[in-house]
């Protein structure tokens, strides 16, 4: 294996929420419609992003990351996603790749994989979903089978974010006993890229259907263990994209508020503003109080990611329910203030209604969020 | 120390399971409770509690199948820690 250690300049100011605020009000929100309608990000944004050192600023200082803390990197997340759901998207699904590597990887992979992610001269993507077996892991079709020192792999993933893109795939495939992941580069013969387009949400995330048909992989694309631990490596890898979808909900909830504050405090009914309403008012406090609470709970994930805290598995559950129903909710309400005009291209609320109905569904579609959360409260009950 | 540890352990294993009836050589994965999201909770309270990340040639089902199995893991990694 080559090892790169071609770590990028550190930054000259440290990431925040207020920075990252600020990129994405200058670089991402003014075109966010654009690229609804294009159905993609263009690649100048993608490095702009690499130069502000967003892509997986989590990674240590030594591969090019900031070694940020998992609280800040929320906050990240959640200022991309008030400005557009599809370019947080592409980070969450380049971070799942990332700390995936971090966490899971050899010494070897993280000095090859980590200048290469953190500065986003390489974008990862997740594939897990399949035609014939969505997220369920118990049934997925897609296998490796031992081959020499390394894997062949065969199978088809879909609605794979990113995939029209990304360089480097992080797959789960069915082992001979249990599922393993795999690092497969974009360019190993044998892979293929189907774009999807014309989603309902997130359309500019340039989602893809990636075929792998006898790709023959090396030692060093295995990430992480086999067998027992392979299933930790899924479940952390989905827990950190959870963690990234609902801090992107509460993206989509405070740009509903902004937009509704700002609509009704312009539009005039009856020579009055739409915010004299008592029946708006109304709408306006329930996103307030929703906002702040799916922050906190999105905080207090982070928090519990940050202290190494077992818990945090349970608290990023809750948050994503809680940040993701109430984005669906106030952004349906968004649209219903701002009338007719809602429901036009002229205005950025329709975009966040159906991005916001796309956080209902994945890394754990509500239903399955209910069955966990409640299997939790039960757990301590016997049956 | 090894009794603290493994005291530890059982604390938080029938924290999580409360009407669980656990010794510290029963097999938890025998006893049904085991899954991947607890799999995973227990690598993270080993990890935190104990100060050491655990290494992939260390994940195997047999370090963690009984309370035992994890103090000794807990026990090499501080070793290894100590020496390191």
């Amino acid at each position: 294996m080559t090892i790169l250690m071609q770590a990028p300049l550190p930054l000259a100011e440290p990431i925040t929420r207020a920075s990252t605020r600020a990129f994405v009000d200058e670089h991402i929100s003014p075109h966010a419609d654009t690229y609804d309608r294009a159905g993609a990000i263009p690649e100048e944004l993608l490095e702009q992003i690499g130069d502000a050192g967003l892509w997986a600023p989590f990674l240590p200082q030594a591969v090019g990351g900031a070694g940020l803390d998992l609280v800040t990197l929320g906050e990240v997340h959640e200022e991309v996603g008030r400005g557009c759901s599809s370019v947080r998207s592409l980070l969450t699904v380049h971070t799942m790749a990332a700390w995936t590597v971090q966490r899971w990887g050899s010494a070897e992979q993280l000095a090859h994989w980590g200048p290469e992610l953190a500065s986003g001269r390489t974008l990862g993507a997740f594939c897990l979903s399949e035609p014939g077996a969505g997220s369920d892991t118990s049934n997925l079709a897609t296998t490796a089978v031992a081959r020499g020192s390394g894997w062949l792999l065969n199978g088809v993933k879909t609605w794979t974010t990113g995939g029209q893109r990304a360089d480097l795939f992080l797959v789960f495939a069915r082992t001979a006993s249990s599922i393993v992941a795999l690092l497969v580069p974009r360019d190993t013969p044998g892979v293929s890229v189907r774009p999807i387009h014309d989603m309902l949400g997130t359309r500019a995330s340039m989602l893809a259907e990636i075929t792998f048909t006898d790709v023959l992989l090396g030692r060093e694309a295995q990430l992480g263990p086999s067998a027992f631990a392979s299933g930790m490596v899924l479940t952390g890898t989905l827990d950190l994209g959870r963690y990234s979808v609902a801090t992107g909900s509460v993206g989509i909830l405070q740009a509903c508020l902004d937009a509704c504050v700002g609509y009704t405090s312009r539009r005039k009914v009856g020579g009055s503003p739409l915010r004299d309403l008592p029946l708006i008012q109304a709408k306006i406090s329930d996103m307030v109080t929703d906002v702040r609470a799916a922050r906190m709970l999105v905080a207090e994930a982070g928090r519990l990611k940050d202290a190494g805290d077992a818990s945090t598995i349970m608290a990023t559950w809750v948050a994503k329910y809680f940040a993701s129903t109430a984005a669906a909710r106030h952004a349906a309400e968004a649209v219903q203030v701002h009338g007719a005009n809602g429901c036009s291209p002229d205005y950025p609320v329709a975009r966040y209604y159906r991005d916001a109905k796309v956080m209902e569904i994945i890394e754990g579609s509500n239903e399955i969020q209910r069955m966990t959360i409640a299997g939790e409260a039960y757990r301590g009950w016997a049956a | 120390m090894s009794e603290m540890v493994s005291t530890q352990i059982l604390s938080f294993i029938q924290g999580r399971f409360p009407q669980a009836q656990i010794g510290e050589t029963d097999d938890i994965f025998a006893c049904g409770y085991i899954n991947s999201l607890f799999a995973m909770e227990l690598v993270m309270f080993l990890e935190k509690t104990f100060e050491f990340m655990i290494p992939n040639d260390e994940l195997s089902i047999d370090n963690f199948r009984t309370v035992s199995a994890m103090t000794a893991l807990v026990g090499r990694q501080r070793r290894g820690v100590t020496v390191g």
